[in-house]
């Protein structure tokens, strides 16, 4: 390796131009000129792709040949790359950490609209960089062991999925999941799109398979409440909320959810279309197949009074008034998040009456009612017994709508199209209408469905609803009946569609809770509120939290092929994790000189992750690097500047600020 | 609490109840109305079709006269002088460019607008300024047993009312009428065109449009409708005999300002109120709620 000739760095810089992205707003040749002369710049370069093998090869190169000791890449986000270019780096035989990026891309060339003044960003952004790299000192990752085991969080299809895929190569899973039965939505469906499987039969095994599996431990009626930790090493504090009934002793038996004397809860499985008792089981699929007493409608547990008929009835004895809340703490090695979504509230949209005209339901009702084990065993029934003789089903309540979601919440066509073929199963002398804006038929074999159901009879009608009324008393033959006003694009006209039931096909939200489960995990939330990805494209699954990955709709709306392939590849991300013995921790961590700390305890108290003790043989606080995130707390709180905060040191962050504004 | 007060061309003529129910509730809640100097027509809905530039002046002009007065909120009772201010007024503070060419044009006379004024509707002004609540608590009359058709007209806050109600299904007033003890029915031909001055270019067409809205409320069991915009309330009350001629129906729907209502629950007379000046007959309604 060639040195430098008399001790001061040679900074190599590499201005990407990211085909167009950079190079089509940035002047880059100028931008490359002007790193030259910048100073201990002895190489500055362009390059179309930098973080292709060429670009790569082309710094490597220069670091052999050239004895460049310090590298600085102009390019696309660290978020997005740094990673590539450090092993690059280090692959030359160079300290990784004696690299710097700068961000032209997602900081300058895409965000700033004046040519000239984009340039001139890049300019300051990588004169900062230059100033900075010169400060930067070698630095040793920390390798630290791994914990084998994994947490999922929530139990639907794709918490199931995963824990199933782990537990099965021999790992440790915890499933926590908040309600009283793992199965999520997916439990409620009576039929799945395209191929009409039954919902329930290709469910229930996977359901019971968890149940039973040895390496996966089911935490149901539990929630997580605080993350801590990193990579291969989090430390989880989850809730066990009471459910006043000691489940080791519980047999599932069903005497005292049928003794219960509080008998009017709008049960939630069947959409609140009947009720069930205070001492439930949710469906008798339910896994864990144990009864929860519900503490808000519990007469005992509100009003402390009750003949406590369940207890009488339960002959093993496992009904627990005195039973609390529980805080049990797992330490894993990575997390899957797979917490779902949560159906539009169509009552926002007052003009399709839903609410307040009976025979307008919401699409989970439709999927209960036209279930076997529903509340009307299957039969699609109106509110008053009868047989519809007309349905409507109108698209898109709730999404792609700029008042309410803007997204597509791209279930809804083809649920709508198996809604159709169940209402034509039932009852062939029923007309059904579609009111879409487009029909997004897009996964295998959807196309084909899509034809299926034109040949079955159905009616298409391009437009969204714009209303749904009470038909109006004077037009003799609508008695009753529901008015759809639909414009069909396709004919240019309004109609008014007279139906007996109108089914509301609503958007797939973010969970309310959604942005308290990110910010508590680490990671960013879209406006929506579903989770971001670690990258759109190649980590679909992945956050910008390592160790902590995504699976199903938190991460956004999609049909069960989808949820189940991401519960896959965020199964196969955290098996890559915690199969190795060891993980690689960041070096960028606070280190306190105990020659300089006069042991104040200042720091100690206001480390928000307890990494700092105080050692009372060198009376200095010292940081348990295991522990230490790197957040800066203690740096900016010492009263004498003692802690430093490795690879964002004084020296270091002053360099780069004189930098941008040189 | 003070306003300047629009009271736009048609509380001149056709909507002289609007404005003398407007007023005398005004004065009733303590609120002060102060008319805008010398005002002139808001620039109305078919002008901006034909002359833009020339119609946002017309309407800044208002909006200038408005800030000479004083800082006050600017109020308008017609849903249409409402939504061409509102719009002239939005439209100037997002459009630097717009605000130049209609201060140039003002500055002929003389005068600018700076931009600084809200722009708002005499209902929201009640609900949100006083409180449904606080109106009910001055209320002389329960209104008990009424049933109210809440007929809000399509340019209530279509499009400038988004911030304040629901574009589709506006119901600010149907809390306020519910305080007042009456029932508010669904009715949701609320948000619905009355025809509107189709009455004179297409009237076959702005008969039908009246006709659904009246047979919403009879389908609805409503005892009256009542409207927030003269030309609604002029389609519905004042052409009720052409309806019942074309469509063969006996329609005697009473329709009126929901100020007049108000008014009527807080005890103001109803000669002040221009009750005796309805087409179709409000005594009856009137006579239903209890002394």
């Amino acid at each position: 390796m060639a040195e430098s000739t008399n001790g001061e760095p040679r900074i190599g810089v590499y201005v990407c131009d990211c085909g167009t992205n950079i190079a089509g707003k940035v002047d880059v040749p100028s931008v490359v000129e002007f790193a030259a002369t910048l100073p201990h710049v002895a190489v500055a370069r362009e390059y179309k792709y930098m973080c292709s093998d060429p670009g790569q090869e082309l710094i490597q190169k220069d670091i052999k040949e050239q004895g460049i000791d310090r590298v600085v890449v102009a390019a696309c986000s660290p978020t997005m790359h740094e990673p590539t270019f450090r092993k690059a780096v280090g692959d030359a035989g160079l300290n990784q950490f004696l690299f710097q990026m700068a961000n032209i891309r997602e900081h300058d060339s895409w965000v700033t609209e004046d040519p000239e003044k984009a340039t001139e960003k890049a300019k300051h952004i990588i004169d900062a960089a230059v100033h900075r790299v010169v400060f930067q000192a070698p630095l040793e990752p920390i390798e630290v062991p791994m914990n084998s085991d994994v947490l999922i969080v929530g139990g639907g299809i794709a918490g199931i999925e995963a824990s199933l895929k782990l537990a099965d190569a021999g790992h440790k899973v915890y499933l926590v999941e908040k309600d009283p039965s793992i199965g999520g939505h997916m439990a409620q469906f009576d039929k799945t799109f395209p191929t009409l499987d039954c919902s329930a039969c290709i469910l229930t095994p996977k359901m019971s398979a968890v149940g039973k599996h040895p390496n996966i431990e089911l935490l149901t009626y539990s929630e997580v409440t605080e993350v801590d930790g990193y990579v291969g090493n989090f430390k989880v504090k989850v809730n066990k909320k009471a459910r006043y009934v000691d489940i080791d002793k519980c047999t599932g038996c069903t005497l005292c959810t049928e003794q219960c004397v509080v008998a009017k809860v709008p049960n939630e499985f069947n959409e609140g279309l009947d009720k069930r008792r205070a001492a439930y089981i949710p469906f008798p699929q339910a896994v864990p197949l144990k009864a929860t007493i519900d503490p808000s409608r519990c007469l005992y547990l509100t009003k402390g009074k009750c003949k406590q008929t369940c207890v009488a009835a339960c002959g093993p004895e496992a009904i627990d008034f005195e039973q609390k809340d529980e805080e049990v703490e797992i330490e894993v090695g990575a997390i899957i998040i797979s917490t779902g979504y949560e159906m539009f509230d169509n009552e926002k949209i007052d003009r399709y009456g839903y609410g307040k005209l009976p025979d307008v339901i919401t699409s989970l009702e439709f999927e209960r009612i036209s279930n076997a084990s529903g509340p009307t065993g299957g039969e699609i029934l109106c509110k008053d017994g009868s047989k519809p003789r007309s349905v409507a089903i109108l698209h898109c309540v709730g999404s792609r709508d700029e008042n309410y979601n803007e997204h597509c919440s791209r279930v809804c066509c083809m649920y709508s199209l198996k809604f159709s073929h169940l209402i034509k199963e039932h009852l062939p002398e029923t007309e059904v209408y579609q009111c879409y804006i487009d029909m997004r038929c897009f996964g295998k074999g959807y196309e084909e469905f899509y034809k299926r159901l034109m040949n079955e009879g159905v009616v298409f009608i391009r437009g969204r609803a714009a209303e749904v009324t009470a038909a109006s008393k004077e037009q003799a033959g609508s008695e009753g009946k529901l008015l759809v006003t639909v414009e069909d694009t396709l004919l240019g006209v309004v109609r008014h569609l007279p139906v007996d039931m109108v089914v509301l096909s609503s958007a797939l939200e973010a969970q309310p809770d959604a942005k308290e489960v990110a910010q508590m995990f680490g990671f960013g939330c879209s406006s929506a509120g579903f989770y971001i990805e670690r990258h759109p494209k190649l980590e679909p699954v992945g956050t910008v939290t390592d160790g902590i990955f995504i699976a199903g709709c938190c991460q956004g709306p999609k049909d069960i092929p989808d949820t189940v392939a991401q519960a896959g590849a965020a199964a196969a991300g955290a098996l890559a994790l915690v199969d190795n013995k060891t993980v690689k921790i960041e070096p960028t961590i606070s280190y306190i000189d105990p020659e300089k700390c006069s042991g104040c305890h200042i720091c100690v108290g206001l480390c928000p992750h307890n990494a700092i003790q105080y050692n009372e043989e060198l009376d200095a606080a010292q940081v348990i690097e295991a522990a230490c995130k790197g957040c800066g707390v203690c740096v900016s709180a010492c009263g004498s500047g003692v802690p430093v905060q490795r690879g964002f040191t004084d020296d270091q962050i002053f360099a780069e600020i004189e930098g941008a504004l040189a | 609490m003070k306003y300047s007060y629009f009271p736009g061309c048609s509380s001149e003529a056709t909507g002289l109840t609007y404005d003398m129910s407007a007023r005398a509730v005004a004065e009733k809640l303590g609120i002060e109305l102060r008319e805008i100097d010398d005002w002139n027509c808001c620039g109305a809905t078919s002008y901006f079709a034909a002359r833009e530039l020339l119609s946002f002046a017309i309407s800044a002009r208002n909006l200038a006269l408005a800030e000479e007065m004083g800082p006050e909120d600017i109020v308008c009772t017609c849903n249409s002088c409402y939504t061409i201010l509102a719009k002239t007024n939005s439209y100037m503070a997002e459009s630097p460019e717009l605000a130049e060419e209609v201060n140039d044009a003002l500055a002929q006379i003389g005068r600018k607008y700076s931009g600084d004024l809200k722009v708002r509707h005499f209902a929201e002004v009640l609900v949100n300024d006083l409180g449904a609540e606080a109106i009910a608590e001055k209320a002389t009359r329960r209104l008990t047993g009424m049933k109210i058709a809440p007929y809000y007209g399509c340019q209530f806050t279509r499009p400038m009312g988004g911030d304040w109600d629901d574009y589709e299904f506006p119901n600010i007033l149907d809390g306020l009428f519910e305080a007042l003890g009456a029932t508010v029915v669904d009715y949701p031909m609320r948000a619905k065109c009355c025809g509107g001055t189709m009455m004179l270019t297409e009237q076959d067409a702005a008969l039908k449009m009246c006709h659904d809205l009246l047979q919403g409320a009879v389908d609805d069991e409503a005892d009256v409708i009542i409207c927030a915009c003269p030309l609604c309330e002029m389609s519905l009350e004042g052409y009720q005999p052409r309806v019942n001629a074309k469509f063969g129906t006996q329609y005697q729907v009473p329709v009126a300002y929901f100020t007049q209502i108000l008014g009527y629950a807080l005890g103001i007379d109803e000669k002040t109120l221009g009750i005796d000046k309805q087409i179709v007959s409000l005594d009856k309604v009137l006579a239903a709620v209890p002394a």
